[in-house]
Order: structure tokens, then C-alpha cells, then sequence
């Protein structure tokens, strides 16, 4: 991490990383239609607009002091990052360095890609609270989640912090920082917000599966710029990171199919779409730390582990509305902590990554109970920073809709909108032609102006 | 005049389309409606989570009839619409006190 101006872009690293930062953006989008396919169709738009509206917020707190605060030097012994030159990204260093003296990509482009991350890792909170949230609440949520949630975490692991540089803890792409992180906050912020009127009486089921494995698939695809693109290069560790992201997430598939069959007695879509995604989520702290064969292990385990583990809301009474605890807390442990067991050394690759021996290669538990203390570290500072800010927002009134907003549907209570007007007899006229309270209400009013 | 309203499993309107057109009859109205009979529902599952859907899609067939054709026409539904297993809906007949074609006024009889 160095500002080394005066060296020479590497252009095939920086084509990988801009073309990786473009993959990694389609990923909200991709989360909200997975996730949006999950809801009632009365809160889809609401479901779609808390993960759109964490690109338009985090997109502009990493100028002014996000990419600062997550990539900055480390002050307070590996506990807070900022660089001041790094507040707006326009100092003529930031504008022409590149990040690292290795892989040699201009500055902007790895903070574009960053960037990204932290965009996705508040969406993915939206998940757990769907159907119930104020939408400006949820926005300030974003706004404070991001900046002292996230931005420090990816300090501690991605930046100059202490997890990556003291406690050595291998975190490829964001087991701990993205998974573990927004499960966390997820599970924090159920238990401030409380349940959906009508949970466990009322029929709640997804409204658009086919959304729901669209969504799934944009993650997928957008997952090989997550993960391969988090090497900062195009070379073979790159490569190791894509095969290990691809079958991990094709094991998960079948991990949570099995499950269904065993349990349900059948396969569904949305269990396809959700095992892939928990193959992502646990693949993603070890895709280049780890084998193909250990990436389909890693990947069948956290399927199988998932599927079962999406009950527990049922069991211990929290309404996680759409398993983001069950999929991303649930798959960012299991591959955070797999990595002690399947982590291998990969000397023959190009590329700065330091891989260290797991249990299953000869590298004793040394590496396991680094794993976990990072986890554990993650885990808890996100649920009890989540807790605080959740419970700020609850104190100002802003977090939960009326009961009567909540019945009629966040759509027509929060956005004044409805996802699906295929009925042709909704009647109504245009009552305010250009918005305005000012405009007319008399349909004699038009004519009169010579329409 | 008659009112021949039908509830049949969706999957039997074409069926039961062509049997009427066979049989000459010059319109009918179709609507989708849900509810349940002896059939009751079915069971979705969604991450492990079991619902009971209770009102299972169906297609109700409104025909309007003069009095002496009525008897022919719900014959002909309930032989189209019939798989013989449970849910395959219901056929009844009310009387009708007026019709009123809206193009040409025509009335009653002239207008069915």
C-alpha cells in the first residue's frame, strides 16, 4: 500500500481491475432482484430501492472520506485508517499513482473497485428487515453503517488495519469484511426493528422465484470480479480464485438441493438460487488460499449448512426476513473458519499472496485459531456498532413504518408507487400533471388553458 | 333466459371453449378466480418453510342461454371439463330477468 507515482500502470492488471470493479457493481442490482423476488409483490419496489440506494450514498461517502477511511494509513495501533490526501480523491499523487508497487494499478481504479464492496456489504443487510423499514431511515442507516461499520472493518482486513497485518488472518475477498460483517449487523438490527405484523400466521412467500434465480445468476457472474478481481491482478492466483469460486458455488448448489430432497422431499428453485449464493459467500474469505477440491468441499459444506441453518429464525423467534444470517453470517463463518482447515500453499503461483498451511495440509491449528479470532472480532463490533446505530435511528422515529403502512404495502406507503399495474380497471385520473402541490385538481382547469 | 356458470380447472378451458362453439354458442365470458371446493389446497415450500395455499387457481365460464338450450350447454361443460379426480369444479344455471345487446339495444331473446 504505497503511493508510488512515477511507475508505469500495468495495463493488462488495471483492464482485469476496472472490467472486476464493473462485475462487482452489477452485484447490487443482482441482490435486489434476488432478494426482491422474495417478498410480497406490495414491497418489491421498497426491496429494490434499499439496495439501489446504497450505490447512490456509498458511491459518494468514499470520495469525500470512504476509500480515506478503509485505505488510509493506520493510526491507533491498526484500529482506524485515514491518509488525508486520500479526502476527495483529487490530489495530483492519487490522480496519477498507482496502489501497489506490484501489481501496479492507478489509484482511482482500485478505489473504484473497492468501492463497490462497500456498496454491496450494506445491501446486503436490507435482506433480513425487508417489508418493514421507513426508506430515509434505512438511508441514514447506509450512511452511519458505512462509516463506522464498514469503512474501518475493510481497514482492519482489506487496508493497513490490524487483522490483515498483526493477526495475519487470510481473508481473500470478504469473509469477515463483507459476510460475516453485514450477517452480523443483520442479526443486530432484526432484534432492534422487531418482526413483520402476521409473522408465522400469515402466508409470506416469495412473489417472483424467477427473480429470485435471475437475481442469483447476476451474483454469480458478478462474483468473478469480487473475487478474482480481489488479487489485484490478472495472473494465476486470479485464475485459482475463479476455479475455486466456480466450483465451490456448483457444490453449495447440490449441498442445498440434497438437504431439500432429504428434508422436503423435493428440490426448489429458490433453494438452487440461495445454495449458490451461500457457495459464494463461504468461497469467498479462501477462493485463492485454497485447492479446487477444497473450494467443492468448502462449498458442499456451507450448502448443506446453510439449508439447514436458515430454520433457526424459526426456532429462536427472530424474523430474518430473507436468511441473510442463515446465508451470508452462516456462510462467512463457515468459510472463514474452513480456511484453517483447507488452507494450502500454492508456492508455485505468481502473485503477493502469503498462503499459509491449514490442518489438513500440515500446518497445525496455528491458522485455525487465527480464522476464528478474526471472525469472532468482526462478529461482535458489527453486532454491537449495528446495535447502537439501530437503536439511535429507532429513538428519532425512524426506523419502523405505521402498522397500516406496513399492511398496505411499503411500495404504495413509502414510494407512492405499485410494482405491477396490469389491471386495466385501476381507474383514477391525473390529478397533478408536473407535481406540485399548485397544480390543478379541476379537470376544467385543463381545458380552460386550451389542451 | 339462463345464466350457465361454470368453475373448471384452468387447464380444461380450451376443452371446454370448443365444445361450446361445436354446440353454437355465440359468447361467453371467461374470469380467473381462486377458492376451493373438497379439493382444498396445495403445499408450497420455501427454504424448508411449508405454507398451505388454500384457494387454488380456477377459471370460471359465464354463457348466456335461452331457457330450452340451457340443459345442452351444461351437459357439454361437465363432459369437457371432467378428469374424474377431485376439483373439477362445479356447473349451475339461474335465471336471467333481462339482456340488453349495448350496441344495438336489441332486448331479451334477441340479445343472447
Amino acid at each position: 500500500m504505497l503511493l508510488a507515482d512515477a511507475v508505469t500502470p500495468d495495463s493488462g492488471n488495471t483492464a482485469w481491475i476496472l472490467a472486476s470493479a464493473a462485475l462487482v457493481m452489477l452485484m447490487t442490482p443482482g441482490l435486489a432482484f434476488f432478494y426482491g423476488g422474495m417478498v410480497r409483490g406490495k414491497n418489491v419496489l421498497n426491496m429494490l430501492m434499499m439496495n439501489f440506494i446504497c450505490l447512490a450514498v456509498v458511491g459518494v461517502l468514499w470520495i469525500f472520506f470512504g476509500f480515506s477511511w478503509s485505505f488510509g494509513a493506520s493510526h491507533w495501533g491498526g484500529l482506524i485508517g485515514w491518509t488525508k490526501d486520500f479526502y476527495g480523491l483529487g490530489k495530483p499523487d492519487v490522480l496519477t499513482g498507482v496502489w501497489t508497487s506490484s501489481a501496479k494499478v492507478p489509484i482511482l481504479v482500485f478505489a473504484m473497485f473497492q468501492l463497490m464492496f462497500a456498496i454491496i456489504t450494506p445491501a446486503l443487510i436490507s435482506g433480513a428487515i425487508a417489508d418493514r423499514v421507513k426508506f430515509w431511515g434505512w438511508t441514514l442507516f447506509v450512511l452511519l453503517w458505512a462509516s463506522v461499520v464498514y469503512f474501518p472493518v475493510a481497514n482492519w482486513v482489506f487496508g493497513t488495519g490490524w487483522i490483515l497485518n498483526k493477526l495475519r488472518a487470510e481473508d481473500f475477498a470478504g469473509g469477515t469484511a463483507v459476510h460475516i460483517n453485514a450477517g452480523s449487523a443483520a442479526l443486530a438490527l432484526v432484534f432492534v426493528l422487531g418482526k413483520r405484523a402476521g409473522w408465522r400466521r400469515d402466508p409470506m412467500r416469495p412473489h417472483n422465484v424467477p427473480f429470485v434465480l435471475l437475481g442469483a445468476s447476476l451474483l454469480w457472474f458478478g462474483w468473478y470480479g469480487f473475487n478474482a478481481g480481489s488479487e489485484g491482478a490478472a495472473d494465476g492466483t486470479a485464475g485459482l480464485a475463479f476455479t475455486t469460486t466456480t466450483v465451490a458455488t456448483c457444490a453449495a448448489t447440490l449441498g442445498w438441493l440434497l438437504v431439500e430432497q432429504l428434508r422436503d422431499g423435493k428440490p426448489t428453485t429458490v433453494g438452487a438460487a440461495s445454495g449458490a449464493v451461500a457457495g459464494l459467500v463461504a468461497i469467498t474469505p479462501a477462493c485463492a488460499f485454497v485447492s479446487p477440491l477444497g473450494g467443492i468441499a468448502i462449498g458442499f459444506i456451507a450448502g448443506m449448512l446453510c439449508a439447514l441453518a436458515v430454520g433457526l429464525k424459526f426456532r429462536f423467534g427472530f424474523d430474518d426476513a430473507l436468511d441473510v444470517v442463515g446465508v451470508h453470517l452462516v456462510g462467512g463463518l463457515t468459510g472463514t473458519i474452513l480456511i484453517g482447515f483447507f488452507g494450502f500453499d500454492h508456492g508455485a503461483l505468481a502473485g503477493g499472496v502469503e498462503a499459509k498451511r491449514g490442518l489438513f495440509y500440515g500446518g497445525g491449528l496455528a491458522l485455525l485459531w487465527v480464522q476464528i479470532i478474526a471472525a469472532a472480532s468482526v462478529f461482535a463490533y458489527s453486532f454491537v456498532v449495528t446495535f447502537v446505530i439501530g437503536s439511535i435511528i429507532k429513538a428519532l422515529g425512524l426506523l419502523r413504518v405505521s402498522p397500516e403502512a406496513e399492511q398496505v404495502g411499503l411500495d404504495e406507503s413509502e414510494h407512492a408507487e405499485t410494482a405491477y399495474a396490469f389491471s386495466s380497471v385501476s381507474g383514477g385520473t391525473l390529478t397533478h400533471p408536473s407535481g406540485g402541490a399548485a397544480a390543478a385538481s379541476d379537470p376544467a382547469r385543463l381545458s380552460g388553458q386550451g389542451v | 333466459m339462463k345464466l350457465v356458470t361454470a368453475i373448471i380447472k384452468p387447464f380444461k378451458l380450451d376443452d371446454v371453449k370448443v365444445s361450446l362453439e361445436n354446440l353454437g354458442i355465440q359468447g361467453l365470458t371467461v374470469t380467473e378466480v381462486s377458492g376451493f371446493g373438497r379439493q382444498r389446497g396445495h403445499t408450497e415450500v420455501y427454504r424448508g418453510a411449508e405454507y398451505t395455499v388454500d384457494l387454488v387457481p380456477k377459471v370460471r365460464i359465464e354463457v348466456l342461454v335461452e331457457a330450452a338450450d340451457s340443459a345442452k350447454v351444461v351437459d357439454a361443460v361437465v363432459e369437457a371439463a371432467r378428469t374424474g379426480k377431485i376439483g373439477d369444479g362445479k356447473v349451475w344455471v339461474t335465471d336471467v330477468d333481462a339482456v340488453v345487446r349495448v350496441r344495438t339495444g336489441e332486448r331479451d331473446e334477441d340479445a343472447v
